[in-house]
């Protein structure tokens, strides 16, 4: 009787316990990300090489390495929780990363370690998608218009540049992270990481031109801190 | 005599714990065929040979490296572009050695016919000691080339729509003399600028001469350079197809394709074409 007792005891504080890690709630880590100085002024791609891409567009589409807002917003940034949080197994659903009008759709692509990560061709030409993993494996593959997406996953964590060889101006980035916590900054720069238990984390983000920055941050409870980034901008 | 009987014992025991550090030696070892390549006597080669270009770490960055066009393989990296595996794997030891003996086509790395197959081996199993991946990732498994099918007209014809179809033309050019609208802007994953494979320029390929190495460059692709892998996008008898027509496009270079082209209608008008215009990439090349 009495061990049942224990045991059912077990059982609640268990219980308890996933319940407050699994239930949304806990705190949040939210801010904007800027830059100081002056980016590199974007430039215009010429696609007259693939006219089934630039007759997509009225004007031509600009380059991406830095993207940029009013009040000196920085888009395509990846903020993560780089320390503090356990790794996470990947969720089921696939990143999806679409080619289309010979540009990379998102830019910039975070997913976890083992999540299955798709790559669609949704344009009237042959693409090659080539990830220049360093630590993960290096692969190139082509996918012509019509073919099935392309599957893959990596298993370790790696910031990769991705690019197209035929179209050289396609450039975009995989985020491979090693756990849910992280957000990729809007066209106002601004990010939230929702749902962290109370515990001391480091927040990283990541820029694809401007490198790395880091802060500490403790959450207690379910409150929101604010974490802010400035980035200093290159003009070349 | 009850002592002794426990002494055997702990020397059993002893025996079976050094039994994985024996395993370990033998991680320094290569199989090729027949041969048995060692490390160890790889390495005596290695800094004889191999690092003046290659470096002293494998890295590529030898005494010569900066003299070199095409510049030497980084071991340590551990991408390789001749392999009968599919693109993003390790190679096998068999590709590994091949190279060795057949060189690289177009680059500095000559074929080392002058070493004997027991010191190619063993040079296999040392240049496998630079990079740590050899211990955390197994070779791929060799992608599986079906028999080459009966040449015929059709198959070269049909090699031709897929040329232009799969977008080959892009990089190799529409004569495939590596002149194609994006040729000028290719970069291998180091960022030095490469040149897309000029067929019209001789007959050997990058990972080999014979229509079995053809098909296994555009199925496994060439990692580390811009050329894909197609296993993914082409079925193995259209394939084969490519092949009879890509071997139609080495215009200096008799071959049973060639000469089969060349006696339709069709494809003497096609090649003898490509030999009058000639083009930048091609012109200047004597055979």
């Amino acid at each position: 009787m009495r061990t049942k007792n224990i045991f059912l005891a077990g059982v609640a504080i268990l219980a308890a316990a996933t319940m407050t890690y699994a239930v949304p709630g806990g705190g949040t880590v939210s801010g904007k990300i800027t830059y100081e100085g002056t980016p590199a002024k974007q430039k215009p791609i010429d696609m007259s090489k693939e006219p089934s891409c630039a007759k997509q567009y009225a004007t031509p589409p600009t380059t991406e390495t830095v993207v940029t807002g009013p009040n000196n917003a920085l888009e395509n940034v990846v903020v993560y929780i780089s320390a503090g949080a356990p790794d996470e197994a990947a969720p089921s659903q696939a990143a999806i990363f679409t080619q289309k009008g010979c540009r990379y759709l998102p830019h910039v692509l975070a997913f976890q370690v083992n999540q299955e990560l798709k790559v669609l061709n949704e344009d009237q030409t042959s693409h090659n998608i080539h990830p220049l993993a360093k630590i993960n494996r290096e692969w190139n593959k082509s996918q012509p218009p019509g073919t099935p997406p392309i599957s893959d996953k990596y298993d370790k964590m790696e910031f990769i540049p991705v690019k197209c060889n035929v179209h050289p101006w396609m450039h975009g980035t995989f985020a491979v992270l090693k756990n849910s916590h992280y957000a990729i900054s809007a066209d106002d720069g601004g990010f939230k990481i929702p749902n962290l238990p109370p515990g001391k984390y480091t927040v990283t983000a990541f820029h694809e031109s401007y490198g790395e920055q880091t802060q500490d941050v403790t959450i207690a409870g379910s409150e929101t801190k604010s974490v802010n980034f400035v980035f200093k901008a290159k003009p070349y | 005599m009850r002592a002794n009987k426990s002494m055997q014992w702990m020397f059993l025991a002893a025996a079976l714990v050094a039994l994985p550090s024996l395993a370990k030696a033998q991680q320094g070892e290569i199989h090729v065929g027949k041969v048995t390549g060692h490390a160890g006597s790889g390495k005596q080669l290695y800094y004889r040979f191999c690092w003046g270009c290659h470096g002293f770490r494998g890295d590529g960055n030898g005494e010569n490296a900066p003299y070199l066009n095409i510049l030497p393989r980084n071991f340590v990296a551990g991408t390789f572009k001749c392999r009968s595996t599919a693109t993003g794997t390790l190679p096998t030891d068999e590709d590994l050695y091949s190279s060795v003996g057949r060189g690289f086509n177009n680059s500095n790395m000559p074929a080392w016919i002058s070493l004997t197959n027991q010191q190619r081996a063993d040079l296999v199993a040392f240049i496998k000691t630079f990079s740590p991946r050899w211990k955390t990732d197994k070779p791929g498994d060799p992608i599986n080339v079906p028999a080459e099918p009966a040449l015929t007209l059709d198959s070269i014809k049909h090699g031709k729509e897929l040329f232009t179809k799969l977008e080959c033309w892009k990089c190799h050019g529409p004569e495939g003399r590596g002149d194609g609208p994006s040729a000028s802007t290719l970069t291998d994953s180091n960022d030095q600028p490469i040149r897309p494979y000029n067929f019209a320029a001789g007959s050997r390929f990058k990972c080999g001469a014979t229509n079995h190495d053809l098909y296994k460059i555009f199925m496994t692709g060439l990692d580390g350079t811009p050329m894909p892998s197609f296993a993914d996008v082409i079925k193995p008898e259209d394939a084969w197809d490519l092949v009879h027509y890509l071997r139609t496009l080495q215009v200096a270079h008799k071959s049973p394709e060639l000469t089969l082209w060349m006696s339709s209608k069709e494809g003497a008008e096609i090649v003898n074409a490509q030999k009058i215009v000639g083009t930048p990439t091609g012109s200047g090349i004597k055979q």
